[in-house]
């Protein structure tokens, strides 16, 4: 059914799910790039970002979902955040970052927080209303107001992100790390604690992207698994160490997804766009953007 | 790859961990062979293998609650054919291969007498294999309809709940009639949603409808508006059945797509198990019609019966626990576990089992059933059983959404879901 | 073969033969997991090849495991092929499957590789999911397989003897041919690459084809494992092609020892009681014994526990 509304949807979409990919993937990047380790429990911050609102929005405060929502934003990073400056101190640093460790200690990792979650929020989906609700009609279809606004906040938080990295000195740290952290360490710079810090910024922004889509998706103790998979392809396609070529894959993958399935069947829209990817990367395996500098 | 250096902690040393974990792994190994004092109880000891974890974990939650519940209410009455019933739950994290190795386990180190519980098509279809191989009897709880056509073995039955074919079979008439004549349908890219297009595509063009599209999305997928505008605009109906955690974004997203106008809706339970009806974003379902095996809320099935089953089990008159209100149940899958537990007994007791050597006796008293009779042991309605097929028929309900609660309209009978079953299990050896 | 090969080779053979006297002292419930987990040690040898020894860490080795799995199934059920014959079909199913992607990726290394090889994978599943009218999706095939004839021995697959032995068969051949491989001319290349693959080419060796190789006799062998699954076990479906297939190789080898050849029997073996051990506790969330477990093990053994004894046996000679 290829009416322009159908591609106005896509479109729309393809859009609101890029943005988030993009704030979900962020941290993911700055992990890779700067630690050059592969979190394999970065799906799980995202979870618990879901978690943690549903918490505040529907359990703790119930009053109203804006309140329960603002809460959740500024606690889900910081109680995520934590966490990670945990790991990071307690498994991380005795591994030495090693590539083949961290990804074992980072799935031991996986698990401990999923099995958490499952023990004390149960197995079931919550769902979650939204902070602000309204229903816009577009010709043909209507569309969720809330997604709109999410697809502005992700843009609002990547900008923020930006902002820190470009203009604070932490920010010029962990710039310098990611591009040569041994020279970066012979000029002073406190690998080790950006390294910390890093961890816990990339959990802190797939906290907040776990904030933003769980009155979308709900909160559920397994639901860190597509985040992971996704904020993996994106980093990777986007190029290693590559901030803006993270942001231009996730745009290429949340749109082309969004079009892909209104032509296909959902399984074949799949299929294609799994074989794309992996097109792209045997074509250009250094991924879609060239250069190591941001 | 390289490490960098090596650092051994303070504390105990690695020998001296190494050595304890030895010392543990070795006893857990030798379990088997160490006696245990306990005096050899004359136990009925039944398996439960329940999705105790996984995307099948909530209906692994209540399977459990059901069960233990059922097996105390037995209990008390006196047991089985006067033994006591021994409930041993193993979780098979709704996988294949680890429902396989579950069931080894059941039949290797526990040594039970039966096993029940499966759902999902996935690791039925893995487990009912591994069952036939070690001849151990396997009551599935799971709705597919494979088992009525021959593709497992002697030894599975499904005496507690319904397949698929017969529930569309029987509610399909009314649906072509009530809902919509053309009807698009949204089902999950599994076997159990291929039963669903294959059947109902079948029986609506014989009432004079038909399925304009049908739209598969894969397991994996947690987002759906995209594929709404494949919706074609000229659809009477939606008749959706979803399953796993997605299914609430899939409702609201329907929903936010169509808001009041669109496609009438019908849908079966499976997209809303556990899923409270009137949780926000759900307000679209007003008005629309859900198939139901066993009502969700008391008022559609107002027995005294039913009123036991629910007491026992902990479910409140909305379906929900009555511990928290917020936790809605699966009723219209979990009584299955109900039901297959009294259903063994009631074989156990006409074929006088004793033990493992009885049990072709077992397997002819059952397929020997004709039916149960409504009762306690089978709250939901009297049952007709096709022995030879290994597969229990029911009355099968349509309840409609209001007021953010579930009234039943409409019950078809159990001569309205029967249809002639392929298989012919007792030509099979044992 | 020199002293030191000798004793190597001769170390790994006692495993073999303790592996299979040790089939008449093991009570029936363990018997029927160390079956298991010698099949799965074939796969997880089989990604060895490709991540202890070349270096590529691939998370798409599931689907190899699902075409020998696959290709041993559908011949089985739809042609009616008999146990050896469907295995050599599932054996040819996965080389073919290898030797296609090999020729795609024979390029690629590193995260891309990663990420090529994931992509592969979950191609194949949804495609399981979408040719549902053969493979039946993801309930699977179910199959009644006749006995094997075997020097006039009629060998019946639902007999744990039968199970055990033949996966012991395939596992000791998959030992060997590691360990060989490991210490052949070939496998030094592949060390070399893993260990810097610029100067390996610089001494003039197309490291490419190496690696082409390399992944074609790992997907074989994982299919092999696949294969032998489906035929001992009765069984295939999607899920032998989804993303758990591909995390539990990655998982067993880096746990035994990754370049080492009995690590991933040993990663196997620790993973499947490890499971095994949480679950008996009874605790909701029991894999959570795993997680710290798998941290632990990882802080305390850094090359895995094979590398651990290894570098042990080093230390003390």
């Amino acid at each position: 059914m290829i009416t322009g509304s159908a591609i106005f949807l896509a479109l729309l979409e393809g859009s609101v799910g890029a943005a988030v990919l993009a704030l979900t993937a962020l941290g993911l990047s700055l992990v890779f790039g700067v630690m050059r380790v592969i979190n394999i429990a970065h799906g799980e911050f995202v979870m618990l970002g879901a978690v943690v609102a549903w918490w505040c929005a529907a359990d703790l405060l119930g009053a109203h979902p804006l309140l329960g929502f603002a809460v959740a934003l500024a606690v889900a990073p910081l109680i995520v955040g934590a966490i990670a400056v945990a790991a990071d101190w307690l498994v991380l640093r005795r591994v030495n970052y090693d590539p083949e460790r961290t990804i074992v200690a980072t799935m031991g990792l996986l698990y401990i927080i999923q099995q958490g979650v499952l023990m004390t929020y149960g197995p079931d989906a919550r769902p979650l209303d939204p902070p602000i609700y309204f229903r816009v009609q577009f010709p043909g279809f209507g569309y969720s107001g809330y997604k709109l606004i999410v697809a502005g906040l992700a843009l609002l938080l990547l900008g923020a992100t930006w902002l820190f990295l470009a203009r604070t000195r932490i920010g010029l740290y962990m710039r310098a790390t990611r591009l040569d952290s041994e020279t970066a360490q012979a000029f002073g710079v406190p690998v080790k604690r950006v390294y910390a810090i890093v961890f816990a910024l990339g959990a802190m922004l797939a906290a907040l992207s776990g904030v933003l889509i769980a009155p979308i998706r709900g909160a559920h103790y397994l639901m860190g698994a597509d985040p992971l998979l996704l904020s993996f392809i994106v980093v990777i396609v986007g190029g290693l160490g590559n901030l803006r070529g993270t942001l231009l894959a996730a745009a290429f993958i949340g749109i082309g997804d969004g079009m892909i399935s209104v032509l296909f069947s959902p399984t074949l829209a799949k299929i294609i766009a799994t074989l794309l990817v992996a097109a792209v990367l045997v074509v250009k395996p250094g991924g879609l953007a060239r250069s190591t500098a941001s | 790859m390289r490490v960098r250096s090596s650092h051994t902690p303070r504390g105990l040393s690695r020998r001296q961990i190494l050595a304890a974990a030895g010392a543990v792994s070795g006893l857990q190994l030798a379990k088997p062979f160490i006696i245990t004092a306990r005096a050899a109880e004359d136990t009925l000891k039944i398996g439960l293998e329940a999705h105790r974890t996984g995307i099948g974990a909530v209906y692994g939650l209540w399977y459990e609650r059901t069960s233990s519940a059922a097996v105390k209410v037995i209990n008390a009455m006196g047991g089985i054919g006067g033994r006591q019933v021994e409930l041993i739950v193993e979780d098979d994290a709704t996988d294949a291969k680890r429902g396989t190795e579950v069931i080894e386990k059941f039949a290797n180190e526990h040594k039970v007498d039966f096993v029940f519980g499966p759902l999902f098509g996935n690791v039925v279809g893995a487990v009912a294999a591994r069952a036939g191989e070690l001849k151990l009897p396997l009551f599935v709880v799971s709705e597919g309809s494979e088992l009525a056509d021959g593709a497992f073995n002697r030894y599975v039955f499904q005496t507690g709940i319904t397949n698929v074919r017969s529930q569309v079979t029987a509610i399909s008439p009314w649906v072509i009639k009530n809902v919509g004549k053309k009807v698009t349908m949204i089902i999950p890219d599994y076997i159990f949603g291929y039963n669903h297009r294959d059947f109902f595509t079948e029986t609506a063009k014989a009432q004079g409808g038909t399925v304009n599209a049908v739209i598969a999305i894969p397991p994996t997928e947690t987002s759906f508006t995209k594929y709404f505008s494949q919706i074609p605009a000229d659809t009477d109906a939606i008749y959706h059945v979803m399953v796993g955690p997605g299914v609430l974004t899939f409702v609201r997203e329907l929903g936010e797509f169509f808001g009041d106008k669109g496609p009438k809706l019908f849908g079966f339970i499976d997209s809303l198990e556990a899923v409270d009806i009137g949780a926000p974003g759900l307000e679209f379902l007003e008005g629309s019609h859900v198939w139901e095996a066993f009502p969700r809320y008391l008022s559609g099935l107002n027995t005294d019966n039913a009123k036991f089953y629910r007491s026992a089990v902990g479910i409140d008159e909305n379906g929900a626990s009555v511990d928290n209100p917020k936790e809605v149940c699966t009723n219209s899958h979990m009584f299955g576990c109900w039901e297959t537990l009294f259903s063994i007994k009631e074989a156990v007791e006409a074929s006088g089992y004793k033990g493992p050597a009885d049990k072709q006796k077992l397997v002819e008293a059952i397929e020997s059933t004709t039916g149960y009779d409504e009762g306690k042991g089978h709250p939901q309605g009297k049952k007709q059983f096709i022995g030879k097929a290994h597969q229990v028929f029911a009355p099968q309900f349509i309840s409609k959404v209001e007021g953010g609660k579930l009234n039943v309209v409409h019950t078809a009978s159990i001569e309205e879901s029967l249809y002639e079953p392929k298989a012919d299990y007792t030509k099979l050896p044992l | 073969m020199s002293g030191a090969a000798t004793r190597i080779y001769a170390f790994h053979l006692a495993v073999i033969a303790a592996l299979f006297l040790v089939q008449f002292a093991l009570p029936a419930y363990h018997y029927g997991n160390v079956t298991r987990i010698m099949l799965y040690a074939v796969f997880a040898i089989g990604y060895n090849i490709l991540l202890g020894y070349t270096g590529l860490l691939s998370l798409g080795h599931a689907l190899f495991f699902a075409a020998g799995a696959y290709g041993a199934g559908l011949a089985a059920h739809w042609w009616g092929f008999g146990p050896i014959a469907a295995l050599a079909v599932g054996i040819g199913a996965a080389l073919l499957v290898s030797l296609v992607t090999g020729a795609i990726v024979y390029r690629t290394t590193g995260v891309a590789f990663l990420i090529v090889t994931l992509m592969l994978a979950q191609a194949a599943f949804l495609s399981t999911l979408y040719f549902n009218t053969i493979t039946l999706g993801d309930q699977g095939i179910v199959l009644s397989l006749p006995p094997i004839a075997l020097f006039g021995a009629s060998l019946r697959l639902a007999d744990p003897m039968v199970k055990y032995n033949a996966a012991l068969i395939a596992f000791a051949g998959a030992l060997l041919l590691s360990l060989w491989l490991l210490r052949s001319p070939f496998g030094r290349v592949l060390v070399a690459i893993r260990e810097n693959e610029a100067r390996t080419r610089l001494l003039g060796y197309n490291t490419a084809l190496y690696r082409f190789t390399a992944l074609v006799i790992s997907g074989t062998l994982s299919g092999l494992a696949g294969a032998l699954y489906c035929i001992l076990f009765g069984y295939v479906g999607s899920s032998f092609a989804s993303l758990q297939y591909s995390t539990e190789p990655l998982l067993w080898t880096l746990l035994g020892g990754a370049g080492t050849a009995l690590g991933p029997l040993l990663g196997a073996g620790i993973m499947f009681y490890l499971i095994e051990f949480a679950s008996s506790t009874g605790i909701e969330g029991y894999m959570i014994i795993v997680g710290v477990a798998l941290v632990v093990i990882t802080l305390w053994f850094p090359e895995g526990l094979a590398g651990w004894f290894r570098r042990l046996k080093r230390v003390r000679s």
